[in-house]
């Protein structure tokens, strides 16, 4: 029997997200039974193959958020966006009341103790983008997970739905946003 | 017999079946409240004014199936309209003797579920950064609601903070234009501290001083108008803190039970509930035992021993 693929990822998240998730503890290893990891930091497997269920934890920061979320969207036939930040944008969106410059100068030039100021520009880092967004400003999310983390239980729960063959459908005493 | 039918006739609405009798010029929320059933609201507080802006406490209102006196059909305004088969916010609507009020019901539910995403994505409503969480009415109601995503995208609008105030602190980004401050000010407290100013997407809350800031107001700690925010718009500085996540006002609560209004406003004033562990949230449950090796420990991993529906490849 075929095992229920599942690939993870935090975009701009903090991977608390991935600790909780963690956080199933001994009912991993019964969870395991049932699924297996496709691309996951846990796995550290880079691409994403195809897949069941995507869980995707943070929002889109920037340009690498946006490649690895259409590539979760283009392999996951269900995407799940995990924890406050991928549904809404979450503590890193707070960016958003400033520029994408006021953020730079900042964190880079005027920070407290900042030493040799300059704004980072090698071509390997990923552009950030304007605004932080929450994921189903680009893709189809198809399921929702909240919680700043969702607790083990909440991410049991939807799975336990997923495996079985039903809708999930988290118990209200689950569900919180922090 | 005849008498008693007469009786209920000429005081009585029924809320989804259920007869619940009011007084002369009681609203539809008023006769709720005093019969103990709940109808979603967030800028309606029972002694001030209602404001009818958040709509969460809309209602349906169906033709009546028995027939009345004409003048029973009508509401007591000056204009006469006839609200039979509307919908309308229970606490603006006078009750009318017949009335059938839909309330709890998945479609009403379902609207006020998109008008409770709409109030969030129109802010910057960022629960884990925020210290009201778990006593925000707001998050409450969305969690009544069953509120899983914002749906719409989000404005993320920039809006003034006003941290002027040796007490008090003013985030416009959570304010809802409940005005439920304004209503506090002007009719407790008797100060007019807060308008709202602008209209559709500008609409905002503003301080009556000279300055424009809060310091310079007459709003004291002590003001209702600085404790009645159902949102985390108007803190009291420095106690936002006191009551950790897990053991605030609902994740002991549910914003449907009637009368919490004297709790919220109790917390508010720093004076907060004390949990014990029966009513404390499920999400932080006594953990089970972890299982012993054996018969127990594949009893706890059955869970998943479920059938799996495998998707061919």
């Amino acid at each position: 029997m075929s095992k229920i693929r599942i690939a993870t990822t935090s975009l701009a998240g903090c991977f608390g997200c991935h600790m909780s998730f963690l956080d199933m503890d001994e009912r991993l290893v019964a969870l395991l039974e049932h699924v297996e990891l496709n691309r996951s930091p846990l796995t550290d497997i880079k691409h994403c193959g195809p897949c069941d269920i995507g869980l995707v934890e943070g929002g889109l920061c920037n340009t690498d958020n946006v490649h690895v979320l259409r590539e979760f969207r283009d392999n996951c036939k269900i995407l799940i966006a995990v924890g406050a930040c991928a549904i809404n944008g979450g503590v890193p969106a707070m960016r958003n009341h400033f520029t994408l410059r006021e953020c730079l100068e900042e964190a880079f030039l005027n920070g407290v103790g900042v030493e040799n100021p300059q704004i980072p520009n090698d071509v390997e880092l990923p552009l950030l983008l304007d605004k932080v967004r929450p994921l189903h400003e680009l893709v189809h999310v198809d399921y929702y997970l909240p919680g700043c983390p969702p607790s083990a239980d909440e991410f049991l729960s939807v799975l336990g739905d997923l495996l079985e063959g039903r809708e999930p459908a988290l118990p209200k005493k689950l569900l919180h946003y922090d | 017999m005849g008498e008693e039918a007469n009786t209920i006739t000429h005081n009585t609405i029924y809320i989804d079946g259920q007869p619940v009798t009011f007084e002369a010029g009681q609203t539809i929320m008023d006769a709720a409240f005093s019969a103990g059933v709940y109808i979603p609201h967030l800028c309606h507080r029972p002694g001030l004014t209602p404001h009818g802006s958040c709509k969460l406490c809309v209602v349906d209102i169906g033709s009546r199936g028995v027939s009345f006196h004409n003048s029973d059909r009508r509401v007591q305004t000056k204009f006469s309209v006839d609200i039979d088969g509307r919908s309308v916010s229970a606490c603006t609507t006078p009750a009318v003797a017949g009335q059938q009020i839909s309330n709890n019901t998945p479609a009403l539910n379902e609207v006020r579920k998109t008008i409770t995403q709409m109030l969030f994505i129109e802010g910057n409503h960022i629960c884990p950064s925020c210290e009201k969480s778990g006593d925000c009415t707001l998050q409450a109601m969305a969690y009544h609601l069953g509120m899983l995503d914002g749906h719409f995208p989000q404005f993320f609008p920039r809006r003034e903070v006003d941290a002027s105030h040796p007490t008090v602190m003013l985030d416009r980004d959570r304010c809802i234009l409940c005005e439920l401050c304004v209503r506090a000010s002007r009719e407790v407290d008797g100060k007019n501290v807060f308008a709202i100013a602008g209209r559709g997407i500008t609409a905002h809350l503003i301080v009556n001083s000279s300055s424009g800031k809060l310091v310079d107001s007459d709003l004291e700690t002590n003001d209702m108008a600085a404790h009645i925010c159902p949102v985390g718009a108007i803190l009291i500085k420095e106690h936002g803190y006191e009551v950790p996540i897990g053991r605030r006002t609902f994740d002991l609560h549910q914003v449907g039970e009637i009368g919490l209004e004297k709790v919220i406003l109790a917390n508010g004033h720093g004076k907060y509930a004390t949990p014990d562990d029966e009513t404390r949230h499920a999400r932080f449950p006594v953990p089970n035992p972890l299982p012993q090796a054996g018969e127990g420990a594949n009893e706890s991993l059955r869970e998943f021993h479920v059938n799996v529906r495998h998707t061919d490849e």
